[in-house]
C-alpha cells in the first residue's frame, strides 16, 4: 500500500488528493469496535456517578452527571466495603509475592542447575497445566476445612501459591540468560543464594514484572474460589461482596452500580499506569506448542 | 550422601517451596477427586464406595432429567460461537491495526485490552445491566428503531444467546495482541516479492499472513475453548437462578452438585467430564502442531 502511494508522486502537484477508502474504511471498523469493547465499561461508570435510587430512569444515562450519591450510599450502607477491598488486597498482594520468589528459584533450578529428577519434575508440573481448577475444587475445600481455614484469607491464599504457571514463564525466560555472570560469581565464591538473590533475580526484572502484574491481577479478579470459601460478610473478597451486592440491595441499582464500579476502578488505574508490561506480559506469557 | 546433598541441596531447596504447595493443592486433589468420582462422601463420616463402581457417573447424565446433558449442549453452543467470533475478530482486528503507526496501534491494542483487566464477574454484571429488561440499553436501542423490548435474560429460547453475545461482543483482547505480535514477526520481504509477483493487499494477507500465523491461530483456539469450558461468571450473574436447563453449563453443574447440594460424588464426576473434553483439545493441538512440523 505505500509502495503505491510512493510511485505517484509526479501527480502530486496537479490532481485532488485520492481519497484512501481503504484506510477510511479499516479506521472505522476500529473506532466501532474500540467503541463496543468500551461502552459496557463507561455505561457502568456513568450510571454510578449519577443518583439512581431504586430503579434507573428508562432512557439511558449516557451522561454522568458526576455526583457522589451512590457511592455515599454504597459505603454508608453496607459496612464492608472497606473490608472486601482490603481482604482482596491482601490476597492478591501475598499471593504476587509468593509466586515472584518462588516461581523464579523455582524457574532458575530448571532451567540452570541439573540434578536428578529433574525432567520428571519438570514433565509432572506440566502435565497438571491443563487440569481445569474445577475437577480440584471439592478436595481443596475437604483439605482446607480440614486445616481449619474455611471463611479465612489464609483459605483463599493458600491454594492460589500452588498454580505452576509462573514456573514456566520463569524457566523459559532464564533458560535465555547468558551463565556466564553465574559461574564468575560462584569462582568468586559467592553463595548459591546470593547468587540468586543479586545475579538472577535482577537479571529477571521483565519476566518478573509481567508475573507479578498477571499474578495480581488475576487473584484480585478471581471469584469462584474466594465465593466456596468465604461465608461471613466481613471476610469477602470485593469480587464476591460485589456479587452479593445484588442480592442484598435488590432495588437500589445505584448502589449496585457504584460498588461494581469501584471493584473495577484499581484495576483500570493499575493497567493505565503499566499498559506497556501489561501488552509485553501477554506476548511472553503465550507458551506456544 | 554428604556429597549428594552438598551438590544437589540447592537445587532441591530452590524448587522445594513450589513442590510442596503443588502437591498438596493440585496433585494430591487431582487424585482425590478422581477418587471422590466413585464414591459417596460426607463431610462428616468421609468416603464410602457407591455400586456400582461407576454409579456417579450414571446419576451425573440421569439426575435431574437429563440436566448435564443440556449443561453439556449449552457449552458447546457457547464455546462455538465465542471460539469463533473471537478468532475471526481478533484476526481482522489485529490485520487492521499492523499497517497502523505505533502511536495510534498502542492506542487501539489498550482499548481493547481494558476491559479484560476487570474481572469476569464485573463484566457479566454490567452486561446484566445492559440487557435489563425495562432499563437496559440493549432495548432502549430497539426502541429507538421502534421494535418491541427483549426478554434478554429471561426468555428460556433466547437467555444463552444473550450470554453469548456478551462474550462476543467483548473483544477478544489476547487474540489482538498475539495475532499482532506473530504478524509483527513475519519478514517485510516475503510481501515485498509477493507485491513483485503481482499480489493484492488480500491476496498477500490470505497467501502469507494467515498460513504463518498458524501456531498462533492454534493456541489461541485451544485457550478460548478452554475457557469457555469452563464459563461460569458470566452466567453466576447474569443469569443467576437460571432461565431452566438453557442456561445451564458445565461448570455451574458442577458448582450446584458441589456446593449447593453438597452431592461431592457426582460433582467430581462431572469435573472430570469436563476434565477429559479438555485433555481431548489440548490433544488435538498436539496432533496438529506435529503435523505441522512434518509439512
Amino acid at each position: 500500500m505505500e509502495h503505491a502511494a510512493t510511485s505517484i508522486p509526479l501527480s502530486r502537484r496537479r490532481a485532488a488528493p485520492r481519497i484512501a477508502w481503504g484506510k477510511i474504511g479499516a479506521m472505522t471498523v476500529l473506532i466501532v469496535t474500540a467503541v463496543i469493547a468500551l461502552f459496557p465499561m463507561y455505561w457502568l461508570f456513568a450510571n454510578a456517578f449519577t443518583p439512581i435510587s431504586g430503579t434507573p430512569p428508562l432512557t439511558p444515562i449516557l451522561v454522568p452527571a458526576f455526583k457522589l450519591d451512590n457511592f455515599q450510599r454504597l459505603l454508608g450502607g453496607t459496612k464492608y466495603y472497606a473490608n472486601w477491598m482490603l481482604n482482596s488486597l491482601i490476597v492478591a498482594l501475598t499471593v504476587t509475592a509468593w509466586h515472584v520468589i518462588f516461581d523464579t528459584m523455582a524457574g532458575y533450578a530448571f532451567a540452570k542447575r541439573r540434578f536428578p529428577g529433574r525432567n520428571v519434575l519438570f514433565w509432572i508440573l506440566l502435565s497438571t497445566l491443563m487440569i481445569p481448577i474445577h475437577v480440584t475444587l471439592i478436595p481443596l475445600y475437604i483439605i482446607t476445612r480440614g486445616i481449619g481455614l474455611i471463611d479465612t484469607l489464609g483459605g483463599v491464599i493458600l491454594p492460589g501459591t500452588a498454580v505452576v504457571f509462573g514456573i514456566f514463564l520463569m524457566r523459559q525466560y532464564i533458560q535465555t540468560l547468558p551463565s556466564e555472570l553465574e559461574e564468575a560469581a560462584r569462582v568468586d565464591g559467592a553463595g548459591e543464594f546470593r547468587i540468586f538473590w543479586e545475579i538472577i533475580l535482577p537479571l529477571c526484572k521483565p519476566a518478573v514484572a509481567a508475573l507479578a502484574i498477571f499474578t495480581f491481577v488475576r487473584f484480585w479478579n478471581d471469584f469462584l474460589w474466594p465465593l466456596i470459601v468465604l461465608n461471613k460478610a466481613q471476610n469477602y473478597t470485593l469480587t464476591v461482596g460485589v456479587a452479593n451486592l445484588q442480592g442484598e440491595f435488590m432495588t437500589d441499582w445505584g448502589v449496585i452500580f457504584s460498588g461494581a464500579a469501584l471493584a473495577a476502578l484499581p484495576m483500570i488505574v493499575f493497567f493505565l499506569a503499566f499498559q506497556k508490561y501489561f501488552l509485553e506480559g501477554v506476548r511472553m506469557g503465550a507458551i506456544k506448542g | 550422601m554428604r556429597r549428594f546433598v552438598q551438590k544437589h541441596g540447592w537445587s532441591y531447596t530452590f524448587i522445594l517451596p513450589s513442590l510442596l504447595t503443588f502437591t498438596v493443592f493440585v496433585l494430591a486433589p487431582v487424585v482425590w477427586a478422581f477418587i471422590i468420582s466413585f464414591q459417596e462422601y460426607s463431610l462428616v463420616r468421609g468416603g464410602t464406595w457407591v455400586t456400582p463402581i461407576y454409579k456417579n457417573y450414571v446419576t451425573a447424565f440421569t439426575q435431574f432429567g437429563g440436566v448435564f446433558v443440556s449443561a453439556i449442549r449449552n457449552t458447546l453452543i457457547y464455546t462455538l460461537f465465542t471460539v469463533t467470533a473471537n478468532i475471526l475478530i481478533g484476526l481482522i482486528l489485529a490485520s487492521l491495526i499492523q499497517p497502523l503507526s505505533n502511536w495510534l496501534r498502542t492506542f487501539f491494542r489498550a482499548a481493547y485490552y481494558l476491559p479484560a483487566v476487570t474481572s469476569a464477574l464485573i463484566i457479566g454484571l454490567t452486561w446484566a445491566y445492559i440487557f435489563n429488561a425495562q432499563w437496559g440499553f440493549a432495548n432502549y436501542l430497539l426502541r429507538l428503531v421502534g421494535l418491541p423490548p427483549v426478554r434478554w435474560l429471561s426468555d428460556p429460547d433466547i437467555a444463552l444467546g444473550s450470554v453469548t453475545l456478551s462474550a462476543v461482543l467483548t473483544v477478544p483482547a489476547t487474540a489482538v495482541v498475539l495475532f499482532s505480535a506473530a504478524m509483527g514477526s513475519i519478514p517485510r520481504e516475503y510481501y515485498e516479492a509477493a507485491e513483485l509477483d503481482g499480489a493484492g493487499p488480500i491476496q498477500r494477507w490470505w497467501h502469507i499472513t494467515v498460513p504463518l500465523i498458524k501456531s498462533t491461530t492454534l493456541y489461541l483456539v485451544v485457550i478460548y475453548t478452554i475457557a469457555s469450558f469452563e464459563v461460569f461468571e458470566r452466567i453466576y450473574v447474569m443469569v443467576p437462578s437460571g432461565v431452566g436447563n438453557s442456561t445451564q453449563t458445565i461448570v455451574t453443574q458442577i458448582y450446584n452438585n458441589g456446593f449447593k447440594d453438597l452431592n461431592f460424588g457426582v460433582a467430581s464426576a462431572q469435573a472430570f467430564v469436563l476434565f477429559v473434553m479438555i485433555a481431548a483439545v489440548a490433544a488435538l493441538q498436539f496432533r496438529a502442531l506435529r503435523s505441522d512440523v512434518e509439512y
